[in-house]
């Protein structure tokens, strides 16, 4: 570190350090004598007040301590380059996490003895990295900012429980429909919100958001409105199921094993875990065709885009329609894995969960998205134990991490095309969209 | 020599102010036609109108193609100009697309082409079709403007890291690769030095021997008077001379215009001090 460092004597450093954790621990003092320093008591006649300066000097101590902390990891960072010190930890991460984590994925549900609830939640897991998959196409690479991603979901979801309650169709007819259904929902929200930008289309997508889900509760003679949908089938294993009764037709009775919900649970697993995959792979193929680097195009610059005769409005809808339709085969999953669906689950905390994912995770990047997923929905879950000090943990580990990484965890690009070796593109030099 | 580019009675009115009034005038096939006029004469109305970025309030806008059938510009939506007009432009303040390298850039330029091959995507998201032969022709086409523009090194850095003149260049390269018959180019010269300006002009005319006429709003004389075929001089919207660069430098209503009124005395002024 020492030889980076430009002719700045240690004694300005430390002086610089002291006035500023200083001031931090005066304010922590400011803040901290009536919250900890201060106490009531109570007392055989009403209230007395108690002190205590030991806890006091504690939390300022601590307060001045992480400031310097602060201020020598600023400075290190500083010195290092961060350009450089990016691409060498990002272009050394990617290479080992994703078959790392894909791996991971693959094993998990084989892994001998494990709990039912694990593979659970990595079946949750699972469906939002598949959402934030599908909301990267609009929000990474389209550059459209989607507040109501939800509402494709909620299509996916009721087109296969609607189907099902009163056609008997099975997952596998519907899931197709489903991603259909969506997409043309996708399309349906594309041509009005066209013109907007930015902060006016986040508004109009949120309210699209919100229409789905209260024509769906307020229309109770077709889903049902607030009582939901029940007994949604689950999938199939080419026509066995996997009733815990087992017997003929059952996936335990044609295999000659005892039935156990985790058999449904792996299956669960491995069929969202190839959704995912599937819609990965379709993103990664895209971004090499001429679609998808239109909406690259169009996230940089969509004047340009329209000077070189890119048709700017068809654009804008494959990006919403073809997020949409993984959308809806979510929804499709959501509703068959859960046998029951009603419009609590698809509020507008859901749109902004997979929208915090896919910023969080570095718009545009796939492992970056996947990795957000883990964080956000796994890390929660694993928390449990700790109650009600879950989210404050939640919510400042989100904090710290928009001001460490403000793009995100994968914020570099990675060009589509090269002549000669790709080289990854810093996050400064790319746009966000305007919407 | 034919004509190619037949604007007429161009009217644009924003609100009460008429930026461009009646302005009537040609580019022929294979010349290099210059816009010139002090700022805020409405070069860049006219050259947004006839990219299609403004809707003209009167007026036609006409593309004669070489075998004699006509296109109405002005009636088609904005990006179908670039695409059925082959009207290529670059802008005033650069825009290129910046986080994508200069490679991507001169893809994206080819996309209704590259589009076309695949087969509504869908062929192409299954590896089936000829995408990957029509792709291989793109990377060709943009392998050859990036030796022309002197950017073939660069071809894989993302547009926004390259300096001011190569910036610009591209975006030339750019506009060429949508394989244009009008390339409209707004004040390419404006910010690169005299060597820059040099190679610029050699640039236009290598575009202009390879077959592609050009449209040039240009504050730079020295580009304007060596390489123009033919100038427009357009002022407070209105045009006021037309005709070859000789006659233009003598022009007394385009030496009025510049420098104002009643400098009679100084004919050459603008012209001289522009060499």
């Amino acid at each position: 570190m020492s030889d980076a460092v430009p002719a700045v004597s240690g004694r300005d450093t430390l002086i610089r350090y002291l006035r500023d954790a200083g001031g931090v621990g005066i304010l922590a003092l400011a803040i901290f004598v009536p919250f900890i320093g201060l106490r009531l008591h109570g007392h055989m006649n009403g209230l007395a007040l108690g002190y205590r300066p030991k806890l006091l000097a504690i939390g300022v101590v601590l307060a001045v301590l992480a400031r310097v902390l602060v201020l020598i990891w600023q400075d290190r960072r500083v010195h290092q380059g961060r350009a450089a010190w990016r691409a060498a930890r990002i272009a050394s991460a990617g290479k080992y996490v994703t078959p790392l984590l894909l791996g991971f994925a693959v094993l998990l549900p084989l892994v001998p003895g494990i709990a039912n609830f694990y593979i659970d939640l990595g079946v949750l897991v699972m469906t939002y990295v598949m959402l934030g998959w599908g909301l990267n196409i609009v929000v990474g690479l389209a550059g459209l900012l989607d507040l109501g991603y939800v509402a494709f979901y909620a299509v996916g979801a009721y087109s296969f429980a609607l189907l099902a309650h009163y056609y008997h169709f099975t997952f596998w007819e519907c899931l197709p429909l489903s991603g259909l259904f969506a997409a043309l929902w996708g399309v349906c929200l594309g041509f009005p919100v066209l013109r907007l930008r930015g902060d006016y289309l986040a508004i109009v997508t949120l309210a699209f958001g919100e229409i789905i889900r209260l024509v769906i509760t307020n229309w109770i003679s077709l889903t049902g409105g607030p009582n939901g949908i029940y007994n949604i089938p689950h999938p199939t294993f080419f026509g066995l199921n996997f009733n815990l009764g087992g017997g003929a037709g059952t996936f335990s009775g044609f295999f000659g094993i005892d039935p156990d919900p985790k058999q449904l649970t792996t299956y669960l697993y491995y069929i969202i875990f190839f959704l995912a995959l599937l819609t990965n792979w379709v993103t990664l193929r895209l971004r090499r065709l001429p679609m998808g680097r239109a909406w690259e195009a169009l996230r940089e610059d969509e004047i340009a885009c329209r000077s070189l005769g890119i048709n700017v409005r068809n654009t804008k809808l494959t990006a919403f329609a073809i997020g949409a339709m993984f959308g809806g085969f979510a929804g499709c999953f959501f509703a068959t894995r859960q046998n029951f669906i009603s419009p609590d689950s698809f509020t507008f905390i859901e749109s902004a969960t997979v929208l915090a994912i896919v910023v969080l995770g570095g718009a545009g990047s796939q492992l970056g998205v996947a990795l957000a997923a883990v964080v956000m929905i796994g890390i929660p879950a694993l928390l449990q134990d700790l109650s009600i000090y879950r989210m404050l943990f939640f919510g400042l580990a989100l904090v710290i991490m928009m001001v460490v990484r403000p793009r995100g965890f994968v914020s570099t690009r990675t060009p589509s095309i090269a002549l000669g070796r790709r080289k990854l593109i810093s996050s400064e030099l790319i746009s966000e969209g305007h919407g | 020599m034919t004509c190619l580019l037949e604007v007429s009675n161009l009217v644009m009115r924003f609100g009460g102010l008429t930026a461009v009034s009646r302005l009537s005038f040609t580019a022929m096939r294979g010349d290099i036609t210059a816009v010139i006029g002090p700022n805020g004469a409405g070069k860049t109305t006219v050259f947004n109108c006839i990219t299609g970025f403004y809707r003209p309030s009167e007026g036609e806008i006409i593309i004669h193609r070489e075998d004699q059938s006509t296109l109405a510009l002005h009636r088609l939506p904005g990006f179908a100009i670039a695409k059925r007009g082959r009207v290529a432009r670059t802008f005033q303040n650069i825009r290129l697309f910046g986080g994508m390298t200069v490679l991507e850039n001169l893809m994206v330029a080819q996309h209704n082409r590259l589009q076309a091959a695949t087969g509504f995507t869908l062929l192409a998201v299954l590896g089936l079709g000829r995408y990957r032969h029509v792709e291989a022709e793109a990377v060709e086409r943009a392998k050859y403007w990036l030796e022309a523009t002197g950017l073939t090194d660069r071809a894989d850095e993302p547009a926004a890291s390259l300096p001011y003149g190569a910036q610009r260049r591209l975006e030339i390269a750019r506009a060429m690769c949508t394989d244009p018959v009008l390339l409209c180019l707004d004040e390419p010269a404006a910010g690169l030095n005299p060597r820059e300006s040099e190679e610029l002009n050699a640039l236009l005319l290598k575009i202009r021997a390879a077959g592609c006429s050009l449209l040039l709003i240009e504050h730079d004389m020295g580009v304007v008077m060596k390489i123009s075929d033919h100038i427009i001089v357009l002022d407070h919207g209105k045009k006021i001379a037309d005709g070859a660069p000789a006659d233009i430098r003598t022009n007394p209503a385009v030496i009025s215009a510049y420098l104002g009124d009643g400098d009679d005395d100084d004919e050459d002024a603008v012209p001289v001090a522009a060499q």
